[in-house]
């Protein structure tokens, strides 16, 4: 029991780092496309690049996790 | 005026289906007290299996479960033996099959040698500790590989065919799958890669990304011929990862194994460190890959399973249309997560090529 509740907490700190990683490259992906609409598609795909990278490390956190648990 | 009905459809829908599960339950309760373990029934359905199953009857007088299943065939090697059987000669693992000398018992979906008193021996901690025959087995899994992978060849292929009949004309599959191979090609390959070296790749990256995408989908199916879990599957999704890291080192060009083993702007001394670092940097990639295909597909089918779970878990009627509404929003996103993760994973694995051949600049 013990671990699988220090397991939950474990994701929720995971959760709380990725999340504040997706926000951040949300919110500048936004400011630069608000700047420069014609370049939306560029920053869009690089978007989706750095998002992907930090839901990589997320999801080691999430496995690493269900295998304690 | 549509959506009203579709609520009130999936109200019905909901009730009905409770109603249902509750005659069912009625009948186990008068025979045995069953409790509800929510873990136990994800982690059957996210696993592999070795046989199909459809449904199971509930013999309303005895209380006997009978399991519809599907067999699948069964291929062990052991010893320099082959044997080949069908997966329903052991019962839903009740008995054993025996070949010449050799007897083979399945226990919870592993497939054991039995020992000379024709069980299974246990340690302390309830874990079988039998010899393992080499299990190269058609499971559940293999064959909703093979019929996606059947699926797109035969959409590909009528596809083709059109082409050559009607050139420059789409008509009906072809103008479904055209702006999907364009954008693979225009948005993915041609930036990523290259103009020059493209083509060389873009049957890969098509591949990769039509198969991941149409087993995402088929995975989606609750019912047959979809419903297994294959991209949620490691071993799946190593092989993916595995093929895109040996064409990202072989195509590698005297740039990239530069940027390796001496890579430019560091001081000399500093490449004890470096190199090592760089080389796990390369399977680090190919890692990643794997596990980010692997945890999001297997945890959109966790969550979908656990909000149907909650039916059983709160016993109340008044839980159904909730879980049915969430089960839906989830099914909407996983359809979303279905391309995106195709699309993620051909999008590096074309960026990891496209940093294995570029030249300099």
């Amino acid at each position: 029991m013990a671990g699988i509740s220090l397991a939950a907490i474990g994701v929720g700190l995971v959760v709380i780092g990725a999340s504040y990683g997706i926000g951040k490259i949300g919110g500048s992906a936004m400011d630069a496309v608000a700047r420069q609409p014609e370049a939306a598609s560029k920053i869009q795909t690089a978007m989706i690049i750095s998002c992907a990278l930090i839901e990589g490390v997320a999801l080691f956190g999430v496995v690493v996790s269900l295998l304690v648990a | 005026m549509k959506y009203y009905i579709v609520f009130v459809f999936i109200i019905i829908f909901s009730f009905n289906l409770f109603s249902q599960h509750n005659e069912n339950n009625e009948t186990e309760n008068n025979n045995h007290e069953e409790e509800f373990n929510a873990t136990e029934v994800i982690m059957h359905h996210i696993a592999d299996v070795h046989d199909w199953h459809l449904w199971t009857i509930t013999d309303k007088e005895t209380g006997e479960e009978h399991h519809i299943t599907i067999p699948l065939p069964i291929i062990l090697y052991y010893n320099g033996n082959i044997d080949i059987f069908l997966s329903s000669k052991f019962h839903h693992g009740e008995k054993a099959v025996v070949k010449d000398d050799r007897v083979y018992i399945i226990h919870h979906e592993k497939i054991y040698m039995a020992n000379k008193q024709n069980t299974l021996d246990f340690d302390e901690e309830q874990n079988v500790t039998n010899i393992m025959p080499m299990d190269f087995s058609i499971t559940k899994n293999v064959a909703a590989m093979m019929f996606a992978s059947l699926l797109i060849l035969f959409i590909f292929i009528s596809v083709a065919k059109s082409y050559k009949k009607r050139p420059g004309r789409p008509k009906g599959l072809q103008s479904f799958m055209e702006p999907l191979i364009i954008f693979i090609r225009d948005d993915i390959a041609i930036p990523n890669i290259g103009e020059k070296k493209y083509k060389k790749f873009a049957p890969y990256l098509l591949t990769v990304f039509f198969f991941i995408l149409f087993n995402n989908l088929l995975g989606l199916v609750p019912f047959i011929p979809g419903g297994a879990n294959v991209t949620g599957n490691i071993a799946v999704t190593l092989t993916l990862a595995f093929i895109t890291l040996i064409i990202t080192n072989i195509s590698g060009n005297k740039r990239y194994w530069g940027h390796v083993f001496a890579t430019p702007g560091v001081p000399i001394w500093l490449l004890p460190i470096m190199i090592p670092v760089e080389l796990i940097g390369i399977i680090a990639k190919a890692f990643a890959l794997m596990i980010r295909l692997f945890a999001n597909i297997t945890a959109g089918h966790i969550v979908v399973l656990s909000l149907i779970s909650l039916i059983f878990i709160f016993k109340t009627v008044w839980m159904s249309p909730v879980s049915i509404l969430f089960v839906l929003f989830m099914y909407c996103l996983e359809i979303l997560v279905a391309f995106l993760q195709a699309y993620i994973f051909t999008l590096l694995s074309g960026l990891f090529i496209g940093m294995a051949v570029q030249e300099q600049h």
